[in-house]
This record gives structure tokens, C-alpha cells and sequence, in this order.
């Protein structure tokens, strides 16, 4: 029966938590983590320490360990990798248990993988590249409210990316003001128009004013374009009780789509929100302020692949992912690695794309990428070819920016997007005859050949500060 | 730059209806039609047609044109019944879509002959 005893003390963590030979479950939770140790400390010490102060461990034996059947619910380091290019850090590959976690409870799993442990003295740095949500996992969550399909049933919209624009300034319009700027949108050709996550309820212009302009607007523009059209009107708020009022409203009123800052307002508020959208046919876009915060550092923090997983678990229908070719932060590789984790069914490891695990989300709803930021007309080639159908493309300044106003820089916009769309069915390569495409749709759209000499061929190109692990050549 | 033109669109004014994918383009001209076609049999979609009267174009059922083509990969068959289509409802909105049986959805979905919008 018992065979172990009570030696109270510090014992070295590897004793207990590092198992090279240990073999994964399928139903373990896995995480890999790029570990930057202090100097002087074993690689599989500071795995095996990430592992215990992750899981069931604390920095010294308890005699309530025993207790318990440890073996069932630690977690454990159970392999390390050189980190290509980089001899500061390695990977440390942890596995836990799935009885560990809270059924359906994003909250629940990152309390325990990225709470304390990333505080810990023998760090210098921790961050948490991937984790691998075993389909037992995901099964007992409630994941997107809709999915993208189901919203192109709901809107109408087949065979494109969806279109659309924040409106701006993000802060001061009146809310008629503000109604005003989104009707132009809406009836110039845009899908749909977004909030900015700043709006929430100021007293330039409370919620339930800006709600009532806005679907006002929204209802004119599909009567006289006979198209479907929403506005994310963001229910952000102080507390859970006021963010459901908002919602309810949105709701009664008849908007389409609320809008939520998954990680300010936090996963609790988020995954409540969600569960309320899917009960009432609501759909739900996604804003991530606070995420650069996380997400830049490549030794410290969580990357943004891992706060996509968390947000597909936890509902949402459309998530910012980035544009690749804007102003914000994103290379190619890695931002492809991530949309297809958060539209595809099943993604294959693939360290090329910064994809550490298998991943399978079984019947899970995908959520459309929103690209978003500093882009126009020009860089809709590329945003086409990158991003494919299953994307929201948002233009801010490339559609009020327009010198003929919002409905014109709609319109200009649209007819760039279908124009892309419908050389890329014709077999024609976007990025290579993007400049032909747009000036031949330009020849019967004045508002785009206007915007074309607006925005000419303007690049942001800084270099990307988070960048995938590669070998120095 | 040019002089700041107003955006031409009323709700009065049945010619400013849009109807989705490919509708702030110029009509598409038959070879146009054609290619569209050819992208939707490579990508193993299921051919169809519908079609409205312009008034009803925000309804979510159209008039089917028959049943979907399931299988078909003859671009010039769906061209035909396309035609037919046309013939059948000159006035009417007809738009061609593509069934894609694995994500239980539309592929695409595009007006390929537009109606009397007066």
C-alpha cells in the first residue's frame, strides 16, 4: 500500500517532474515554453520547475502531497529543444493532465499555465509558445457562437472576404455624428462597420444613443443597397451585468453583431458574453487591445498564437489576427500559422509556420480573421491572396480617408476587393498583376481611380520585432 | 485630383439595389461568366442557379432553376442552363452559386445576368 514517507524539505524538482520517457497522452493538455533560465541552472531542473510551479507543485514537499496520487495530476516536463538561433533559451515541452482543468474554462487552464510560474526567481524569461488542446478538451467548450459559416448565412456573403472599417476619430463624435459616418460606409459598399474598442459608454456620446444612430443607419443602408449589413456596436463594460445590458439592448433593437474586448474586459466576461450571443442568435466580433502587451516580447509573455486558441474556446466570430502587409506588427509565416488555427478543423505541426503541436478543434466553429490597420486599396492584392475568402479586411483611413467621403472610399474599396476576387477565379496571380487588376476595375470606378491616387503604393515596412525562431544562416 | 463627385445612390431609386458578390462590377460578359464557372468546377463545388424578381432580391430563397447540377463539370451544360434561365425570366436577378457539400455552405454566390431594376 503506502510506500512513500514524509521527508520535509527541498527536493530538486526533476525528481519529481521531469519525465524524459514519460509518453503523451491523448488527452493531455501539452505546452511548449521558451524558457530563458538563470545562469547556472540545469536545462531539465528549470523544465522540470516550469512543470511542478505550473501545475500541482510548490517550492517545498508537503506532507499533504501525500495525500493524493500525484502522478495522476501533475504535470510534467517531458522533452527540451535548442531554440534554432537563439542560445539564450530552449523549449521545454510540458504535459498535464486533463483532470487538472475545469471542463469548458479558458479562466481555469491559463491560471494554471501562465500564472505564478512566470514570476519565478530562476527565470529570466518565460514565454509560452503553443498548447495543444486535446479534443477532450475542446468538446467541453462552448468555442465560436456562430462560425464562419453560419455568418455568411446569416449576412449573405459568399465566395469573398467580408468588408469593413472602424469608424474614426475613435473618440469625440457625437452619437448622430457617429451614425452619420457609418451610414456613408454601409451604403458605399461596405459589410460591415466597427466601434472602435475605445468606445465604450463616455459622456461625448453614451452607448444606448450611439446603439439607436447606428442601427438607424444600418436599416437605411440595406434598404437602398438590398444588401445585409451590420455594425459591431461593443458592449466593453465596466461590469458583467452592465456589458449584458448593452447586449440585450443591441439585441432588441435588432443589430446582428456585438462586439467585445476579450482581453481587457478578460476570458470570464468573454466566454459569458459568448454563451449569451449563442443563445441569442447574436453574432460576436472580437477586438484584442492589451495583446502586444503579451504577445511581442519573444522570450516573455504568451504569443498570440496560444490567445487565438484561447479565444476560439471561449467564443468569438471574428478576431483581429493582424494584416501582414499594414502598420502593426506581423510576418507572413507565423500570422498564416495562427488564421489557420483559428478557421481550420485540424492543423498539422509545422515549426515553419511556428505551429508546435498537432491541433484539432473536431466540429469547433472556425472565427474569420479581421485584418485590421493602416491599410487601402493597394494592399488589397496581397490581403486577398494572403488571407484567402474567410477573412474580414477593414479599412479605417483607406475608406474615410477618401477625399470624396466614407460612401466613396466604400465603394472604391469594394469594387478593389471584387476586382481581386474575380481575377483570382480566373486563374490570374494577385501579387504579381495586383497594380493591372486594380487599374483596369479603376476604368469604371472613379472613386477607386481617386483612391488609387490618394494612397499611391505606400508600405509600412519596419522590421518585425517578434519573429519566428529560425537558424543564423 | 479631379472634382469631388456625390455618390449617386437613392433609396427611391431601384437602380441602386447591389446584390453581393461581384455586383459593384460591371456586368460580367459571357467569357467572364465562363471563368467563373471553370473556378467553381476545379474547386469541386456543385453548380446552381436562382432566381427573383428584382423586388424580392433581399430574400434569402430565390426561385431554384431546376435542381442544383450536382456532379457537373461541363462548363458549357451550366452556360447552357444559364441561358435557358434567362430566357425563361428575362426580368429577373439570376444568380449563380456553388454548393460546397463539405462545409455544408455556399462556395460562392454571384448575380451573373442582372434584371429589370425600373
Amino acid at each position: 500500500m503506502a510506500v512513500k514517507s514524509y521527508n520535509a524539505g527541498v527536493k530538486e524538482y526533476r525528481q519529481t517532474y521531469w519525465e524524459p520517457e514519460y509518453k503523451v497522452q491523448d488527452t493531455d493538455i501539452l505546452a511548449c515554453f521558451k524558457i530563458t533560465p538563470q545562469a547556472g541552472v540545469s536545462r531539465e531542473e528549470i523544465a522540470a520547475a516550469v512543470a511542478a510551479e505550473s501545475s500541482t507543485g510548490t517550492w517545498t514537499t508537503v506532507w499533504t502531497d501525500l495525500l493524493t496520487d500525484l502522478d495522476h495530476y501533475k504535470g510534467r516536463a517531458y522533452r527540451i529543444e535548442d531554440v534554432p538561433g537563439d542560445d539564450t533559451c530552449f523549449y521545454a515541452f510540458v504535459a498535464y493532465p486533463i483532470d487538472l482543468f475545469e471542463e469548458g474554462s479558458v479562466v481555469n487552464v491559463f491560471t494554471s499555465l501562465v500564472g505564478n510560474v512566470f514570476g519565478f526567481k530562476a527565470l529570466r524569461a518565460l514565454r509560452l509558445e503553443d498548447v495543444r488542446f486535446p479534443i477532450a478538451y475542446v468538446k467541453t467548450c462552448g468555442g465560436p457562437p456562430q462560425g464562419i459559416q453560419m455568418e455568411r448565412d446569416i449576412l449573405n456573403k459568399y465566395g469573398r472576404p467580408l468588408l469593413g472599417c472602424t469608424i474614426k476619430p475613435k473618440l469625440g463624435l457625437s452619437a448622430k455624428n457617429y451614425g452619420r459616418a457609418v451610414y456613408e460606409c454601409l451604403r458605399g459598399g461596405l459589410d460591415l462597420t466597427k466601434d472602435d474598442e475605445n468606445i465604450n459608454s463616455q459622456p461625448f456620446m453614451r452607448w444606448r444613443a450611439r446603439f439607436d444612430f447606428v442601427q438607424e443607419a444600418t436599416l437605411k443602408a440595406e434598404r437602398e443597397t438590398g444588401e445585409r449589413k451590420g455594425h459591431y456596436l461593443n458592449v466593453t463594460a465596466p461590469t458583467p451585468e452592465e456589458m449584458y445590458k448593452r447586449a440585450e439592448y443591441a439585441k432588441e433593437i435588432g443589430a446582428p453583431i456585438i462586439m467585445h474586448d476579450y482581453l481587457t474586459g478578460g476570458f470570464c466576461a468573454n466566454t459569458g458574453l459568448a454563451n449569451w450571443c449563442r443563445d441569442n442568435g447574436m453574432l460576436l466580433h472580437i477586438h484584442r487591445a492589451m495583446h502586444a502587451v503579451i504577445d511581442r516580447n519573444p522570450h516573455h509573455g504568451i504569443h498570440f498564437r496560444v490567445l487565438a486558441k484561447a479565444l476560439r474556446l471561449s467564443g468569438g466570430d471574428h478576431l483581429h489576427s493582424g494584416t501582414v502587409v499594414g502598420k502593426l506588427e506581423g510576418d507572413r509565416a507565423p500570422t498564416l500559422g495562427f488564421v489557420d488555427l483559428m478557421r481550420d478543423s485540424f492543423i498539422k505541426e509545422d515549426r515553419a509556420r511556428g505551429i508546435f503541436f498537432d491541433q484539432d478543434w473536431g466540429s469547433m466553429p472556425g472565427v474569420f480573421p479581421v485584418a485590421s490597420g493602416g491599410i487601402h486599396v493597394w494592399h488589397m492584392p496581397a490581403l486577398v491572396n494572403i488571407f484567402g475568402d474567410d477573412a474580414c479586411l477593414q479599412f479605417g483611413g483607406g475608406t474615410l480617408g477618401h477625399p470624396w467621403g466614407n460612401a466613396a472610399g466604400a465603394a472604391a474599396n469594394r469594387v478593389a476587393l471584387e476586382a481581386c476576387v474575380e481575377a483570382r477565379n480566373s486563374g490570374r496571380e494577385l501579387e504579381k498583376e495586383g497594380k493591372d487588376i486594380l487599374t483596369k476595375a479603376a476604368a469604371s470606378s472613379p472613386e477607386l481611380k481617386i483612391a488609387m491616387e490618394t494612397w499611391k503604393e505606400i508600405k509600412f515596412e519596419f522590421d518585425t520585432v517578434d519573429k519566428l525562431d529560425v537558424a543564423h544562416k | 485630383m479631379s472634382e469631388m463627385q456625390d455618390y449617386k445612390s437613392r433609396v427611391s431609386d431601384p437602380a441602386s439595389r447591389k446584390f453581393e458578390t461581384f455586383s459593384y462590377l460591371p456586368q460580367m460578359t459571357t467569357e467572364q461568366i465562363r471563368k467563373q464557372i471553370e473556378y467553381i468546377v476545379k474547386k469541386g463545388w456543385n453548380p446552381g442557379l436562382e432566381h427573383t424578381e428584382p423586388e424580392h432580391l433581399m430574400d434569402n430563397y430565390w426561385y431554384m432553376w431546376k435542381l442544383p447540377m450536382f456532379g457537373e463539370t461541363n462548363v458549357d451544360v451550366v452556360l447552357q442552363e444559364a441561358e435557358a434561365c434567362r430566357k425563361a425570366n428575362p426580368n429577373n436577378h439570376i444568380r449563380l452559386l456553388a454548393y460546397d457539400n463539405y462545409k455544408q455552405s455556399q462556395g460562392t454566390n454571384m448575380v451573373i445576368f442582372r434584371g429589370k431594376t425600373v
